[in-house]
């Protein structure tokens, strides 16, 4: 299996095949489907301008723009759910998770109401549109709340997946989505399973473990590297945040030397975070190893690519981490 | 003397009895938030013994009407007021601020007749707008009362909901401001002025009516029959005065938290009778 990065958005050159799609047109165009289907389902939008044009047939007067006003949204939610509705919330990613979390705290988490937060332009995915849009907290923040589950598909095909999967998720989800296309995942990757890691390559020298479509598709990359100079590594999807699969990440950690984490998200309080906590606690001497944002407001400017890779969120980073985990005692 | 309701008494006796009951959750070492309770006593029991349609025995009831303190310091208020409406024994107000209870010092939803988790402030009008949109969706003829503070009002939170509500034309959804005029520095206009307050929330879209937030009566006329302008959300500006039924803090800020201990608590309860009693002879 060979894994590039390429850029997103356009035809496969080779085959002509039709670019990847932006998850949250996925996520808008499954919620579309859905909404019709099922009169508890509600959506509710903060003027994103994702939803322009969009026929809800039967269901038009279940969607209600409710302006550009995200702490009242959240809010409003709250109130729908506790009448056994079940709201999606659109904001972007950095708004749910700063601007209204009071709300998503009190309003939702503390009454485990079945609101779906679709927060867009998640991580470094808002890129030129700077520091104010990047959102590389939202993990963080989401994952301490009591009841949120977290939710984050690397690619279209796990929007789908994922969305649809929230059916079932009695509390509130957080779903976290980018802006752009971004690349496919290589096909035959078994289905999602809300807190089940998905489990992409194996490999018994080191863990990787990845969230969102980049770094996902780093760690394959890495993998490749590392496979090439006999180091074999394992790749988790870690498509669900919380609830963390600590069952794979206890067998990672008790099996291979290291675990290397990815993540387009500040390495404080994130996955890498999330993931040190579990292995830290098993006391079996594995380092956790984090590829993510530092300590800075995403050195530098430009497009999500340009930024991923000027805040060393690159397989080679990935890889580098690997080679340099100290070797078991 | 005024129309009794259905267990025929007063909506005056009533208040009285929420009033007592607010002065003995303060005598808790805890203490309590006493001026912003007795401000809104009047509010709370005329939606409850006359407005609201509920049953306290069935506080999950589906069709009933909901009320949102979004105020929600004052809980102790809120209990009292739950408790005398018969949602459960008042004598289950002795728990208040014991540890494991569930009389919170901001309402709790695990205390029946508590709709919502409130007291950060800038809350209630948005979920009362989510519950408002339900009624529409469901062609329900139930309503929301929020009964919000004034210096609540300071919170930006509280204007997205009056302009959402209004944009979306929510009539079945009534805010109650208890202007009682003071926040815990002074007076409200001091702090961050909310005057002319009819006139902003006019501005929004609402239907505004302004009433003696004591006046049982006024209140009734006020709190009852909906929509009131069909199309458009109703807030009631009710006037209050902070800490009554207790003369020596009315209108005072420093009625905002209070702990009655011993002869404090002794002297607030004759009060409250003596006051009672005058009330019955001039009537």
């Amino acid at each position: 299996m060979s894994v590039t990065v390429a850029e997103p958005g356009s035809p496969d050159v080779r085959t002509g095949a039709a670019p990847p799609r932006p998850n949250r047109d996925v996520y808008r165009d499954v919620l579309a489907g859905l909404l019709p289907a099922d009169e508890r389902l509600v959506c509710l939008d903060s003027d994103t301008g994702l939803f322009s044009g969009v026929d809800w047939g039967t269901a038009a007067d279940r969607y209600v723009n409710l302006g550009i006003a995200e702490q009242n949204l959240m809010g409003v939610a709250a109130g729908l759910a506790k009448s056994g509705r079940v709201p999606f919330v659109n904001t972007m990613s950095t708004f749910a998770a700063t601007r209204a979390v009071e709300a998503v705290k009190l309003d939702i988490a503390l009454n485990n109401l079945p609101v779906r937060i679709a927060a867009t332009h998640s991580g470094l995915s808002a890129g030129h549109l700077g520091s104010t849009h990047h959102s590389l907290e939202d993990l963080a923040v989401m994952r301490m709340l009591p009841h949120m589950t977290v939710l984050v598909p690397a690619d279209a095909a796990a929007t789908e997946e994922l969305v649809r999967a929230c059916a079932d998720i009695p509390g509130p989800v957080y779903l976290r989505l980018g802006r752009g296309a971004t690349e496919d995942l290589p096909a035959g990757a078994e289905p999602l399973r809300v807190g089940r890691a998905q489990r992409l390559r194996e490999g018994d020298d080191v863990t990787l473990v990845a969230t969102g479509p980049y770094p996902v598709l780093a760690a394959l990359a890495a993998a490749e590297e590392l496979a090439a100079e006999g180091v074999e590594a394992a790749v988790l999807n870690m498509h669900t945040v919380k609830p963390l699969d600590t069952a794979a990440l206890t067998a990672a950690a008790r099996t291979t030397r290291a675990v290397v984490t990815v993540e387009e998200h500040w390495a404080a309080g994130g996955l890498g975070s999330a993931v040190a906590e579990v292995v830290a606690e098993l006391g079996v001497g594995c380092p956790v190893l984090r590829v993510a944002v530092g300590d800075s407001f995403a050195a530098g400017t430009g497009g999500q690519r340009h930024l991923l890779e000027r805040n060393g969120i690159t397989a080679a980073a990935v890889a580098d981490r690997a080679r340099r985990a100290p070797a078991r005692h | 003397m005024t129309e009794t309701v259905a267990d025929g008494r007063t909506l005056e006796e009533h208040a009285q009895r929420v009033r007592e009951l607010i002065v003995d959750m303060c005598a808790n070492p805890e203490g309590g938030h006493l001026g912003g309770s007795m401000s809104m006593v009047e509010i709370l029991v005329t939606l409850y013994h006359s407005v609201l349609r509920l049953d306290p025995g069935e506080p999950e009831d589906p069709g009933r009407d909901l009320l949102v303190l979004s105020k929600g310091h004052g809980a102790i208020g809120l209990y009292a007021a739950l408790a005398e409406r018969g949602f459960f024994p008042e004598e289950e107000l002795a728990a208040y601020g014991t540890p494991d209870g569930v009389l919170t010092a901001h309402p709790n939803p695990a205390v029946p007749g508590v709709e919502m988790p409130t007291g950060s402030l800038g809350h209630g009008l948005p979920l009362g707008v989510g519950f408002a949109l339900d009624f529409r969706l469901s062609g329900s003829d139930r309503r929301c009362f929020v009964v919000l503070g004034d210096g609540e009002l300071q919170e930006g939170s509280v204007w997205e909901a009056a302009m959402a509500a209004a944009a979306h034309r929510l009539d079945r959804l009534v805010a109650v401001v208890d202007r009682n005029g003071l926040q815990i520095t002074g007076s409200t206009e001091d702090a961050v002025g909310l005057e002319p307050l009819a006139d902003r929330w006019r501005a929004f879209g609402w239907t505004v009516l302004e009433v003696d937030g004591h006046d049982t009566e006024a209140l009734r006329a006020a709190l009852g029959g909906a929509p009131r302008v069909p199309g458009k959300p109703t807030v009631v500006l009710a006037s209050t005065v902070k800490g009554k039924g207790l003369p020596y803090v009315e209108g005072q800020a420093r009625s905002h938290y209070a702990r009655l201990a011993g002869r404090q608590h002794k002297r607030a309860l004759a009060v409250l009778r003596a006051r009672s009693r005058r009330t019955e002879t001039t009537a």
